[in-house]
C-alpha cells in the first residue's frame, strides 16, 4: 500500500485539523503575502527619514514608534519580510543543491569511499551551523550574498545526510522490490512508489530548513555579517534595535517577534504536514499503554460462601472473584472472576494459551497490573491480609516475582549484587554487609558458582540460565511466602529449562515458599506442580490435582491441552493433536462458554449460558456443562 | 578499552589536521587576490605587498601550509592587523571567558533538563496525563526552536530593561554572566528535556523496571538508581551534539551581551578583515568542538557497562 501523499486536499484538511497546524498555515500564508506585498505597500514609508522625529514611542502615525533616523518601525518590519524570506529561501535552495547530490553520490559509492564520505558528513554535522557560517563569511566577506552562501553551506551537511538515508532506504523497501517484480517501469516506480514515500520526509525537512534558514540568516545579519545598510532585513533591524533597547525597545522587539513567529510557524507547518501525510508515524498508539490504578476499595471481608477453606488451616493465598479490566481502547476484561487458593508451601501450576489471562492474574496478585488496568476482587488475601491495602513492605517481602525473560528483567546498568541486596536493605533494614552475606548464601542456594565474584558483575556478563538463577536468588532474598514465577523457563534453552525447574523445586523444599508457576507448557508444570489450574479466555475452567489432570482431564479444553503434549510413547504414525481454532478475541467474547466455538462436545446450552466453575466429585472444580453432567452421572449424590 | 581509546585518538588527530588545513584555507579561498581584498581597494601597492608577505601569500601553497602549520602548532597565529597585538595574547584573554560562559550554560542544562525531563516522563508514563504531555511538548518544541539571539533580546528586555534586575552588557559585574548563560542554555534545556522525557518513558516501560517495582522499592531508588543511569546513557548518545551547540550559542550570545570572549573576537575579526585573528579564533573554536565531541564519546564508552569496550 502506498501511504497517502498525493491527495492535496486531504492533506490540507488534516493539517488544519491539527492544533498547531491551522495557526502555522495561517502565519506562513500571511508571511508569503507580506513578502510579496510588503515592499509595495510600505516600502517608501519604511525608507522615509525624519531625523527630527527619531526614536519616538508609539503614536497614531507610528504604531510601533520610529527608529533613530525617524523611520517607521512597523513599516520597516513589514517591508523587510521580502528580503528576510527571500534570503532564507535562497539559502535553503543552496543547501539543497549542494547537499542532496553530495549525499546521493555517497550512497552509491563503494564501501570505503562511502564510509569516508559518511564520516565527513558526520564531522561537519558536529559543528554548530553558525560556526560553519562564520567560517564561510570570513572567506566570501560579509553581505547578503555571503549570508546566502554561508547558510547554504552550513546547512548542506543536513541535506546530504538526509539524501543519503532516503536513497538507501527508499529503494530497498519490500513494496518497491515487489513492484519491480511485477514489471513496473523505472519512471513509474520512481513517481508512484518511491517519491510519494520520501515526499513526506523531504517536505518536512525542507520546511524545517526554511524555518531554520530564516533564523540563521537573521542571526548572521544580527551579528553584522549578513545584510548591510542601506538594505535591511529583520536581523539587521534587530541589531539596531538592541543598541537602543533601553530607549526604544519596540525597535528590537518588533523584528525579534517577527523572526520568532516566522521561524516557529514554518517549523510547525512542516511538522503538521508530515503528520498529515503519514499519520501512522506521528500519532501515539491510543491507549496501548497501561499502570497501576488503585483497585476500587472494597471491604476486605470475605463474601458469603467465601473461599474454599480446608478445615483447620487457613490457606496462604485466597482469591475470590478476581477481575482485571482495561478501559481502553475498547473495554476488555482479560481476567474474569478468578477464584483460587494456595496452601503454604504448595506448588500450583497455571496453564493456558497466551491471552488466557494467566500472566495478568499473576500481576494482579502482586498488585502490578499496568495502567490503566483496574483490579477488583471479592477476596484477595495473603496470610489473611488484604493485598490491595498491603504496605510496600509486606508486598516486597511476602510476595516475590520471577519474570519470563531474564535478559530484560535485570537492570543492565546495575551490578547483580546491588540488585539482589537492595530490597532487603529497604524492607528488612539490613546493612550492606549483612545483606551481601545473605545474597551470597542465596546465590549458593541456586548453584551459581563463585557467587561473590558474580555479584560484582553486570547482567550482560551472565548467561541466560545464570541470570534466571540470579532472579530466583533475588526472589528468595526476603524469605517470601509466595513466589510467582511467570513463564520462568520460556526464554531459555531446553537443557537450561530443566535446571531452572530443578532449582525452583529445590528452593520450594528448602525455603518452604509456595510457588505459583505460570506456563503455557504443561510439560514444565507436570515436572513439579501438585495442582493445576487451567485457564481459558480469562477464566479458570478446571482446577484439579496434577495426576487427575494428566490422566482424566474433565474440561474439553484441558483434554485438548493434554492431548497436544508430545509423550515418549507417542505413536509417531498418528499426527499430534493440535487444538483446532483460535483463542477468542477478548473484546468479542461469545455468549455462553468462551470455548464453545472450538469445542467438539459443545451442546446448545454451551452457546447460550456460561457454565460456572463448580465443585465436582473427585476434588476438582470444572466450568463445563458437558463435563458436569458426565461427572455427576458417574458419581451421583 | 585501550583499542577504543586509540581509535578515538587516531580519528581525533585526523580531524584536528583537517581543521588546521581548513583554517589555513580561509585566506587562500578568498576570491580574487586575497591580499588586495584584505587591504581594500584603495590600499597602496606597498600595503598590499606587505599583507601578502605577512600572510606568506608570496610563496607556493605547500610551503605556505607547512609554515602555517609549524607556527600554528606553537599557537603562533601572527599579529592582529588592527591592534598589532599577538593573536595568541588575544586568545589567551578571550578563551577563558568563553569557556566560563559555556561551562555555566552546560551546568544549567544538566541541572535543569534532566530532572525536568524525568519528572515529565514519570508524570506522563504509560499515557497518563495526556494534557500535561501536550503542554510539555508545546513548550519544549517552542523553546527548542527559539534561537539564542532572540532569547537574548527578550531576556535583556525583560530582566535588564524592564525589571532592571541584571546588567545587560560586559563581564565586569558578577551577575553579568547570568543573562548570557541563560540565553545559551534555554534551547538545549528544552531539547534535552524532551529527549530525556522520551528516554524516561522507554526505560520505565522496560522489564527491569517492572522487576524493580515488584520489589516495592521506594520512588527514590526506582527513579534515581534504576531509571536515571539508563536514561542518561541513552539521552547523552542522542544529546551529545547539544554540547557543541553550546559553543555555537556562546558565539552569538557574546555579541548581544558584549561578553569579551572568542565569539565577539571572531565577529569583529570578520567585520574588520583581521585574518590572523579570524584564523586563530576559528581554529580554537573548532578544536573546542572536536574535543567536546570526543569527550562525550569517550565518557559514554566508559559509563555504559553494556558497551563492548568495557568488557574487552
Amino acid at each position: 500500500m502506498i501511504p497517502a501523499g498525493s491527495n492535496v486536499g486531504h492533506v490540507l484538511r488534516a493539517v488544519v485539523r491539527a492544533p498547531t497546524g491551522a495557526a502555522a498555515l495561517g502565519a506562513v500564508t500571511l508571511l508569503i503575502v507580506l513578502a510579496i506585498a510588503g515592499p509595495i505597500m510600505w516600502g517608501s514609508q519604511a525608507r522615509t527619514m525624519d531625523v527630527a522625529r527619531g526614536g519616538e514611542g508609539s503614536s497614531p502615525e507610528h504604531l510601533f514608534g520610529t527608529d533613530r533616523l525617524g523611520r517607521d518601525i512597523l513599516a520597516r518590519t513589514l517591508t523587510a519580510a521580502r528580503l528576510s524570506l527571500g534570503l532564507a529561501l535562497a539559502a535553503t535552495a543552496t543547501a539543497a543543491v549542494i547537499g542532496f547530490p553530495f549525499g546521493a553520490v555517497i550512497s552509491v559509492l563503494g564501501g570505503r569511499a562511502r564510509a569516508v564520505g559518511l564520516r565527513v558528513i558526520e564531522i561537519l554535522l558536529a559543528f554548530p551551523p553558525i560556526l560553519l557560517a562564520i567560517f564561510v563569511t570570513a572567506i566570501v566577506g560579509p553581505g547578503a550574498h555571503g549570508a546566502v552562501i554561508a547558510i547554504g553551506i552550513a546547512f548542506a551537511p543536513n541535506f546530504a545526510r538526509l539524501a543519503n538515508t532516503l536513497a538507501a532506504t527508499a529503494a530497498g523497501r519490500d513494496y518497491v522490490a515487489s513492484a519491480r517484480v511485477i514489471g513496473i517501469g523505472t519512471h513509474r516506480l520512481l513517481t508512484r512508489y518511491i517519491v510519494p514515500n520520501i515526499a513526506d520526509t523531504l517536505s518536512i525537512s525542507i520546511f524545517n530548513a526554511v524555518g531554520s534558514s530564516i533564523i540563521a540568516v537573521s542571526s548572521l545579519s544580527f551579528l553584522g555579517l549578513g545584510v548591510q545598510a542601506p538594505q535591511f532585513d529583520w536581523g539587521s533591524m534587530l541589531t539596531e534595535g538592541v543598541h537602543s533597547l533601553y530607549v526604544m525597545p519596540a525597535a528590537a522587539l518588533a523584528p525579534a517577534a517577527v523572526i520568532a513567529i516566522a521561524g516557529l510557524s514554518t517549523g510547525f507547518l512542516g511538522e503538521a504536514l508530515a503528520r498529515a501525510m503519514n499519520p501512522l508515524l506521528w500519532t501515539a498508539p491510543d491507549g496501548a499503554s497501561p499502570a497501576v490504578v488503585a483497585a476500587p476499595a472494597r471491604a476486605p471481608v470475605a463474601a458469603p460462601g467465601g473461599p474454599r477453606v480446608p478445615a483447620g488451616e487457613r490457606p496462604l493465598l485466597e482469591i475470590e472473584g478476581l477481575t482485571v479490566e482495561f478501559p481502553t481502547p475498547r473495554a476488555i476484561t482479560p481476567v474474569r472472576d478468578v477464584s483460587l487458593t494456595l496452601k503454604k508451601g504448595e506448588i500450583v501450576g497455571v496453564v493456558g494459551e497466551s491471552g488466557s489471562g494467566k500472566s495478568l492474574t499473576a500481576l494482579a496478585i502482586a498488585q502490578l497490573v499496568p495502567y490503566p488496568g483496574t483490579v477488583t476482587a471479592r477476596v484477595l488475601c495473603l496470610r489473611g491480609e488484604d493485598l490491595r491495602h498491603a504496605s510496600p513492605r509486606v508486598l516486597g517481602t511476602e510476595v516475590a516475582m520471577i519474570f519470563q525473560d531474564p535478559m530484560s528483567s535485570l537492570n543492565p546498568a546495575l551490578r547483580i549484587g546491588l540488585q539482589l541486596i537492595e530490597a532487603s536493605q529497604v524492607h528488612r533494614g539490613l546493612d550492606r554487609a549483612a545483606a551481601w552475606q545473605m545474597a551470597v548464601a542465596r546465590m549458593r542456594d541456586v548453584h551459581i558458582p563463585a557467587p561473590e565474584a558474580r555479584m560484582r558483575q553486570y547482567p550482560h556478563e551472565f548467561s541466560g540460565g545464570m541470570r534466571q538463577r540470579a532472579m530466583i536468588a533475588m526472589a528468595l532474598m526476603n524469605a517470601p511466602s509466595l513466589i510467582i514465577a511467570d513463564e520462568p523457563t520460556t526464554a531459555l534453552d531446553v537443557t537450561v529449562q530443566a535446571q531452572i525447574i530443578d532449582v525452583l523445586h529445590e528452593i520450594n523444599r528448602t525455603h518452604g515458599a509456595a510457588v505459583l508457576l505460570i506456563s503455557h507448557d504443561i510439560g514444565v508444570i507436570a515436572e513439579i506442580c501438585t495442582r493445576v489450574l487451567v485457564m481459558y479466555a480469562g477464566r479458570i475452567v478446571e482446577d484439579a490435582d496434577l495426576a487427575t489432570i494428566l490422566r482424566a482431564p474433565a474440561h474439553p479444553y484441558a483434554q485438548a491441552l493434554i492431548a497436544a503434549v508430545p509423550t515418549l510413547d507417542l505413536d509417531r504414525a498418528r499426527p499430534m493433536d493440535a487444538i483446532p481454532g483460535r483463542p477468542p478475541d477478548l473484546d468479542a467474547l461469545p455468549v455462553g462458554c468462551a470455548y464453545a466455538p472450538r469445542c467438539p462436545l459443545a451442546i446448545a446450552r454451551c452457546r447460550t449460558e456460561e457454565p460456572p466453575l463448580e465443585d465436582l466429585p473427585g476434588g476438582r472444580r470444572v466450568a463445563c456443562w458437558v463435563a458436569r453432567d458426565r461427572l455427576l452421572e458417574h458419581h451421583p449424590g | 578499552m585501550r583499542g577504543f581509546l586509540l581509535r578515538r585518538a587516531g580519528s581525533l588527530g585526523i580531524v584536528l589536521a583537517a581543521l588546521l588545513f581548513a583554517s589555513f584555507l580561509i585566506v587562500r579561498l578568498i576570491p580574487g587576490d586575497p591580499a588586495r581584498t584584505i587591504a581594500g581597494l584603495d590600499a597602496s601597492q606597498e600595503d598590499v605587498q606587505r599583507i601578502r608577505v605577512a600572510l606568506g601569500l608570496d610563496k607556493p601553497l605547500l610551503v605556505q601550509f607547512a609554515t602555517y602549520a609549524r607556527r600554528a602548532v606553537r599557537l603562533d597565529f601572527g599579529r592582529s592587523f588592527v591592534t598589532n597585538e599577538p593573536v595568541t595574547t588575544l586568545i589567551g584573554d578571550r578563551l577563558p571567558k568563553t569557556v566560563q560562559l559555556a561551562a555555566v550554560a552546560l551546568l544549567l542544562v544538566m541541572v535543569l533538563s534532566v530532572p525536568l525531563g524525568m519528572a515529565a516522563g514519570a508524570f506522563t508514563r504509560e499515557g497518563r496525563h495526556r494534557r500535561a504531555e501536550v503542554m510539555f511538548a508545546a513548550v519544549t518544541s517552542a523553546g527548542g526552536a527559539l534561537p539564542e539571539f532572540l532569547a537574548s533580546t527578550f531576556l535583556a528586555f525583560v530582566f535588564a530593561v524592564w525589571l532592571q534586575w541584571l546588567p545587560v552588557a560586559g563581564s565586569d559585574e558578577r551577575l553579568a554572566i547570568v543573562l548570557p548563560a541563560v540565553a545559551i542554555s534555554l534551547r538545549p534545556i528544552a531539547v534535552l528535556a524532551r529527549i530525556v522525557r522520551v528516554e524516561t518513558l522507554n526505560v520505565l516501560a522496560q522489564d527491569y523496571i517492572r522487576t524493580a517495582r515488584s520489589k516495592r522499592l521506594p520512588a527514590r531508588l526506582l527513579y534515581l538508581r534504576h531509571t536515571l543511569p539508563n536514561v542518561l546513557t541513552a539521552a547523552l548518545t542522542i544529546g551529545g551534539l547539544l554540547f557543541t551547540g553550546l559553543l555555537g550559542g556562546a558565539v552569538i550570545v557574546e555579541n548581544v551581551f558584549a561578553w569579551p570572549g572568542l565569539g565577539t573576537a571572531v565577529v569583529q575579526g570578520v567585520l574588520s578583515r583581521d585574518y590572523p585573528v579570524i584564523q586563530g579564533v576559528i581554529l580554537m573554536l573548532g578544536i573546542a568542538v572536536v574535543l567536546v565531541n570526543t569527550l562525550v564519546d569517550v565518557l559514554l564508552g566508559l559509563v555504559d557497562p553494556r558497551s563492548v569496550i568495557r568488557t574487552a
